[in-house]
């Protein structure tokens, strides 16, 4: 099975997402001088955050939109040249 | 620097994400078009974001950074000029052929297009070019996170010494790239490109941000920065008026038309991501969707690089150069320190007494600067990923041409695909030893480094000529081809043996026919030849020779083409423009149309232009 690319990717947001945002909490603020005195793990944090819960909510939600090639005429007629050239080797067979 | 346990938590996230992603691909990797090509499954946008991905290697990053505090805004000339423009000619004209012939790797389409001969030199140089950069990128890597110290503690903790930490780097990131591309082959490599992007996005915003905010926003960084570096093209109508040394035509030309389209139409590297996309219109539009983003990274890398030399000299150096000798005081510009001679331990000056300024550590010192432990193991976590991602992107171009162009073509043609799987495995794994072979060259021989950029960069400067008109002029024949790629490589070094750079000695800058100079070999028995000409920079007799380089091939292809057998038009349907149908368009909505997407993108990148003038 294939897998959708954003599914991994909004996990590991979400997870660093959440981390930062945790120790942005407990953190001491003293950390925060150099940001300009901005508490930046936690607000970057939760902005990660988000951004890992769409993207993997996206990536759940959309089944593949890939189509065989031999689907679509522009797929079929792409095989019949490379069959004339054979330049590819043992293809799949529709159905493997 | 001292990291605490948050930013190695960050990075050991990041690291099982992507050896996670590895052995999940591993399960749909069947066929040898799995593994080189993704099967040609890839999605347009995801494909667009790995082919700027596989480009953005830190030493982009870093690069990007430097220029940008050395020339200000005019380092997205880089981008504007010498991406955009190139990225949406690949996606328009050129990808109907590279996709619609079915070749495999670029130089499989010189072969369909021309020849043999023409396919063998393509491959191989491109070979052994691809390693040498893997191993660069590798060297530059664990360079870096030996000057940060990154490891040190760890290693102190350990009872390691520390002089251990550079080849632990190189070890280590090779086994993390070496498993995720041998189990999963393109699509690992592509899914770990998109997964950086998105890293170096994270990392480097809040970075942005955060100096924006400290001088006061766009504005306030124009009214403090260095003069004329909110300007793109000022002082651009003669190479003396400019820091770059370069005068627009030779810009435009050298940079933004060969040097450019010579890089994003022709390097497998970055067309290989277009290849793997899932239809013809996806391969289209992939170049397209990268552009934008594209288009704006210099906020991204090169304002970083601006705001470091804009702040100002009192604030504390963030990493002060550990190596200096104790009395000695280093010379500064914002949070950029002197350069220091790694063997001495001495501040350098140029040859005319000025500080020379160490302009690689502009992003990694405004990384330390802004950002607190948390958001810092971010911002270098994005930076690790940038490099094994652009070693990636070499590695998988190699196995690829490697297998395909030179493998199955040269040594053992007909054997059983499953064969040519197991063989871009091993070539996975050799080309990663290679790769280490030449990063610990880079670190004994520096100029023997040196000295193979130069001939590649003779290689590379013509090679699109070969491209224009194999894709639109029919009557270009093989032997045209071949002997065009010989004599445009020729003529950049002939041009690189005659001219040289303001303040350069005749060596590895260039001039070196014209007899002495550093290189012993290089010593003639023949007088002296004068010099032909003095270039105001390096950048410019860089420019220049690719515009010599390019129009000689240009030129002496179309003559041997005349001079010898054209093909049948029979057998070049497919590969030249016209005698290919145009792609269909039916059923895409106007917005989706290449041409469209084309059309907006450029309108965009001139009106960035118009605004940083």
């Amino acid at each position: 099975m294939r897998l959708d690319i954003r599914i991994p990717i909004g996990l590991m947001f979400a997870v660093l997402g959440a981390l930062l945002a945790a120790f942005g909490i407990f953190s001491n603020r003293a950390i925060y001088q150099r940001s300009l005195g901005i508490n930046i793990n936690l607000w970057w944090g939760l902005v990660l955050l988000a951004f890992g819960i769409v993207m993997y909510l996206l990536g759940r939600r959309e089944t593949s939109s890939a189509r065989p090639a031999d689907e679509t005429p522009e797929g079929r007629k792409m095989e019949q040249r490379e069959e004339k050239m054979e330049i590819e080797g043992r293809r799949r067979r529709p159905g493997h | 620097m001292t990291l605490t346990a948050i930013d190695w938590l960050i990075m050991a996230v990041y690291l099982v994400f992507v050896l996670g992603i590895g052995f999940w691909l591993r399960r749909s990797i069947r066929t040898s078009t799995d593994f080189f090509l993704s099967g040609r499954s890839i999605p347009a946008w995801v494909a667009g974001l790995a082919f700027i991905s596989a480009n953005l290697g830190a030493q982009e990053v870093i690069g990007m950074g430097a220029s940008g505090a050395k020339y200000g805004i005019a380092t997205s000339h880089f981008y504007w000029i010498g991406a955009i423009p190139a990225m949406v000619f690949v996606g328009i004209f050129m990808m109907p052929f590279y996709y619609g012939s079915r070749a495999r790797s670029v130089p499989e389409y010189l072969k369909l297009r021309f020849d043999e001969k023409t396919r063998g030199f393509n491959a191989i140089t491109f070979a052994v070019m691809t390693v040498f950069s893997s191993g660069i990128s590798m060297y530059a890597m664990a360079k870096i996170i030996q000057s940060l110290h990154l490891f040190d503690a760890a290693f102190n903790w350990a009872g390691v010494p520390t002089e251990r930490v550079f080849d632990a780097s190189v070890v280590i990131s090779s086994l993390i790239v070496l498993v995720y591309i041998f189990l999963g082959g393109l699509t690992s490599a592509i899914y770990n490109e998109v997964l950086q992007f998105f890293l170096i996005v994270a990392g480097f915003l809040p970075l942005v941000w955060l100096g924006l905010k400290n001088l006061g926003g766009l504005h306030g960084l124009a009214e403090k920065a260095p003069r004329g570096f909110m300007h793109s093209w000022q002082g651009l109508a003669h190479p003396s008026t400019n820091p770059m040394g370069i005068e627009w035509f030779g810009l435009a030309m050298g940079l933004g038309f060969v040097l450019s389209f010579g890089y994003w139409c022709t390097d497998f590297l970055v067309v290989q991501r277009a290849m793997a996309a899932e239809s013809m219109s996806a391969a289209r539009r992939t170049p397209l969707i990268a552009a934008v983003p594209k288009m704006f990274f210099p906020f991204l890398v090169i304002v970083p690089g601006i705001i470091a030399v804009t702040l100002p000299s009192t604030v504390p150096l963030p990493n002060p150069a550990a190596q200096v000798a104790p009395d000695t005081k280093l010379a500064r510009q914002g949070i950029i320190p002197q350069k220091v001679d790694e063997k001495t331990g001495q501040p350098k000056f140029d040859k005319d007494g000025r500080p020379v300024f160490d302009y690689d550590l502009a992003i990694p010192n405004m990384l330390i600067y802004y950002l607190p432990t948390g958001v810092l193991g971010l911002g270098l976590t994005a930076l690790l990923a940038s490099f094994m991602s652009g070693m990636a992107g070499n590695v998988t171009a190699f196995n690829t041409v490697f297998t395909y162009d030179i493998y199955q073509s040269y040594v053992y043609p007909g054997a059983t695909d499953r064969h040519y799987l197991w063989v871009g495995r091993i070539t996975t794994v050799g080309g990663i030893a290679l790769s280490i072979v030449a990063a610990y060259a880079a670190t004994r021989f520096n100029n023997i480094m040196d000295m193979l950029q130069l001939v590649f960069g003779f290689v590379n400067a013509p090679l699109f000529a070969t491209f224009l008109l194999g894709m639109f002029w029919k009557r270009a024949t093989g032997h045209g081809a071949f002997f065009g790629l010989l004599s445009g490589t020729a003529a950049a070094a002939i041009h690189h043996g005659l001219t040289l750079p303001e303040g350069a000695l005749p060596g590895i800058k260039g001039g070196w026919l014209t007899g002495g100079g550093a290189i012993p070999i290089l010593h003639w028995p023949w007088p002296s030849i004068p010099l032909a000409h003095r270039y105001y920079s390096e950048m410019a007799a860089n420019f220049w020779m690719a515009i010599w380089a390019w129009t000689t091939c240009f030129v002496v292809t179309i003559v041997v083409s005349l001079l010898t057998k054209p093909r049948q038009d029979s057998e070049l349907v497919g590969l030249v423009y016209s005698l290919t149908e145009k792609p269909e368009e039916k059923g895409v909505p106007w917005y989706g149309r290449p041409a469209v997407i084309g059309v907006v993108v450029l309108a965009a990148v001139a009106g960035l232009n118009f605004i940083f003038w």
